[in-house]
């Protein structure tokens, strides 16, 4: 009876799972497999069936100078990005979360780019960057500055990019912060202004340590958006010029979409989900030496 | 609170407000752009004539109607989708033994890492063999079984106390009819704060809209938008700025409205 009952409750258990178990499946692990399966077959045309290559693929990927460029694209995209934002997204949080007048507004200001597209922020953008009647050459035109193409030099459509990510990216990594700062007991700050220490000493020595795990927290999210995020690229630049503003996961998009060669976007999608994997493994890595922290 | 110097305290203030005014420029820069005539897209004169000919012009060049009600059709049924199927694997996991329950839970916290929006290539070719490019279903579905949702619903049911389980079972209570009574109510708030974060998500998303659909049938606000938006289409940028605000308003107004919800919400989904 008590067994019965148990192997019931089992069975209502998996029945509860199966839905979203098959569509995870159907749409995470299958392709993640399929990926890695795919990336050993050549793509399979008109007349010329999909045939085993073994690792050909990826002497392509090796031979492909696009390849390259893009991957080093993305670090140089990461390494900008990340610590700005970060770093930019810490001020915030310390600003909004002391006595600043007009808090609320700040704040607001702050958050806004989260919850737009973005897409539509890179409409707007895009006529910043405009040569001439942009709003960035105006404001040049005033100090003399000669008019430039930001997004078609080769020298500086990345770095359009990377300032549109800082300014989308902070203002949502900024509330994980808030979120920890307002976890620190008021005693630890009670007790620093008995001893007399300084505003920046106790950020330093108290503050700071205590929003590491937010920190690390913050960073890998930061490096998995800096990889799976592109959507910018098909307003401003479609990677040019020169595939200098392209990134990986729009390279992929390319490959599949543009040129439909299939089996090489998923060599090139192989590598973007080791990357991503390294960012997972940092973070359950240090998850687990958050413990000591509390 | 500790307090700097007040010379330091007034820089500090001076560069958070410096930074506000940076993060909310671009903002405002199209707001004023699409409220007045083209020629003053770049002249910051108080006497512009203001004008809707803007919002008049881009509700004429694109069918953003229909761009509106894809996005919503899109954004319900992705929504609807992921709390039916979330709150059914979240149960199971929060309120059931079974063997495996680890190696299935640790097989759903590789979503979280791994997202279907980089799987792109694979998943177009599922999608079309199931026959659901370019349809709406087609954009929603890999989404469905998300996750993020079921880690923060499971996280909701833990908390709810053994006592009142036991309380409805003796009442008779079958195992649905206590998910249905005790647990979803007690799980409001985390429902609210899921249910934004995907709203907000699923409106903006592009490019996995932008690789299934290719009619006007079928595509949301965002890629109606880079359609719109893209050089070729040949319209100026005061049309340009208006259909962008056009586009994000909905969002814009709840999220003015609602700051407090939807900060707490995305604090949420960070947190746990």
């Amino acid at each position: 009876m008590k067994l019965q009952r148990e192997i019931s409750s089992q069975v209502y258990a998996w029945l509860l799972l199966l839905p979203a178990l098959v569509l995870m499946i159907a749409f995470t692990h299958y392709p993640i497999v399929g990926s890695f399966i795919t990336s050993f077959f050549s793509t399979g045309r008109e007349g010329r069936p999909s045939k085993f290559i073994g690792l050909e693929n990826y002497s392509s990927m090796i031979a492909d100078p696009v390849f390259w460029q893009v991957l080093q694209n993305n670090f140089i995209y990461a390494l900008g990005v990340i610590p700005i934002s970060v770093s930019l997204a810490l001020f915030m949080a310390v600003c909004v979360n002391g006595r600043l007048p007009g808090r609320s507004i700040v704040r607001a200001a702050y958050f806004t780019p989260t919850i737009l597209p973005m897409i539509a922020v890179a409409n707007i953008w895009l006529f910043f960057y405009t040569p001439q009647i942009g709003l960035l050459d105006q404001i040049c035109g005033l100090f003399n500055i000669p008019s430039h193409s930001w997004l078609g030099d080769t020298s500086t459509a990345l770095g359009c990019m990377m300032v549109l990510a800082v300014w989308k990216d902070a203002g949502f990594f900024m509330i994980f912060f808030l979120a920890a700062l307002q976890g620190i007991p008021p005693e630890l700050e009670e007790a620093a202004l008995i001893e007399g220490s300084g505003r920046w000493y106790y950020f330093r020595r108290v503050t700071l340590p205590l929003l590491m795990p937010t920190m690390l927290f913050v960073m890998v999210n930061a490096t998995i958006n800096s990889f799976k995020l592109v959507d910018h690229i098909f307003i401003l630049t479609k990677g040019g010029p020169d595939n200098a503003s392209s990134l990986l996961l729009y390279y992929i998009w390319e490959v599949a979409f543009g040129f439909w060669d299939t089996a090489y976007a998923s060599t090139l999608t192989v590598v973007l989900l080791v990357i991503l994997c390294l960012a997972a493994i940092t973070q359950f890595r240090y998850m687990e030496k958050r413990v000591h922290y509390q | 609170m500790i307090r700097g110097s007040d010379w330091m305290q007034k820089v500090e203030v001076l560069a958070a407000w410096l930074l506000a005014f940076l993060w909310a420029a671009p903002l405002l820069y199209a707001v004023w752009a699409a409220f007045h005539p083209m020629d003053f897209v770049s002249r910051f004169v108080l006497t512009a004539p203001l004008t809707l000919d803007n919002f008049r012009n881009a509700w004429k060049v694109a069918p953003f109607a229909r761009y509106f009600f894809n996005t919503f059709v899109l954004v319900s049924i992705t929504l609807v989708g992921q709390f039916i199927l979330c709150t059914m694997a979240a149960y199971a996991f929060a309120r059931f033994e079974f063997p495996g329950k680890e190696v299935v839970f640790l097989l759903v916290l590789v979503q979280i890492m791994i997202m279907p929006d980089v799987l792109i290539v694979q998943n177009y070719q599922t999608i079309s063999s199931l026959g659901l490019v370019d349809t709406i279903l087609g954009i929603g579905l890999p989404y469905m079984a998300s996750a993020f949702g079921i880690f923060l619903l499971r996280q909701a049911f833990k908390q709810v106390p053994k006592e009142l389980v036991e309380a409805a079972r003796v009442e008779g209570a079958g195992w649905l009819s206590v998910l249905w009574k005790v647990f979803i109510p007690l799980a409001k708030p985390t429902y609210l704060a899921y249910g934004l974060v995907s709203v907000s998500y699923h409106w903006n998303n592009f490019l996995w809209p932008v690789i299934i659909t290719n009619s006007t049938e079928t595509r949301p606000l965002t890629v109606g938008l880079s359609i719109f938006g893209a050089p070729e289409s040949g319209v100026n940028f005061s049309v340009i700025s208006a259909g962008t605000l056009l586009a994000v308003s909905p969002l814009l107004i709840a999220f003015l409205l609602f700051q407090r919800q939807f900060v707490q919400s995305f604090m949420r989904s960070g947190i746990k």
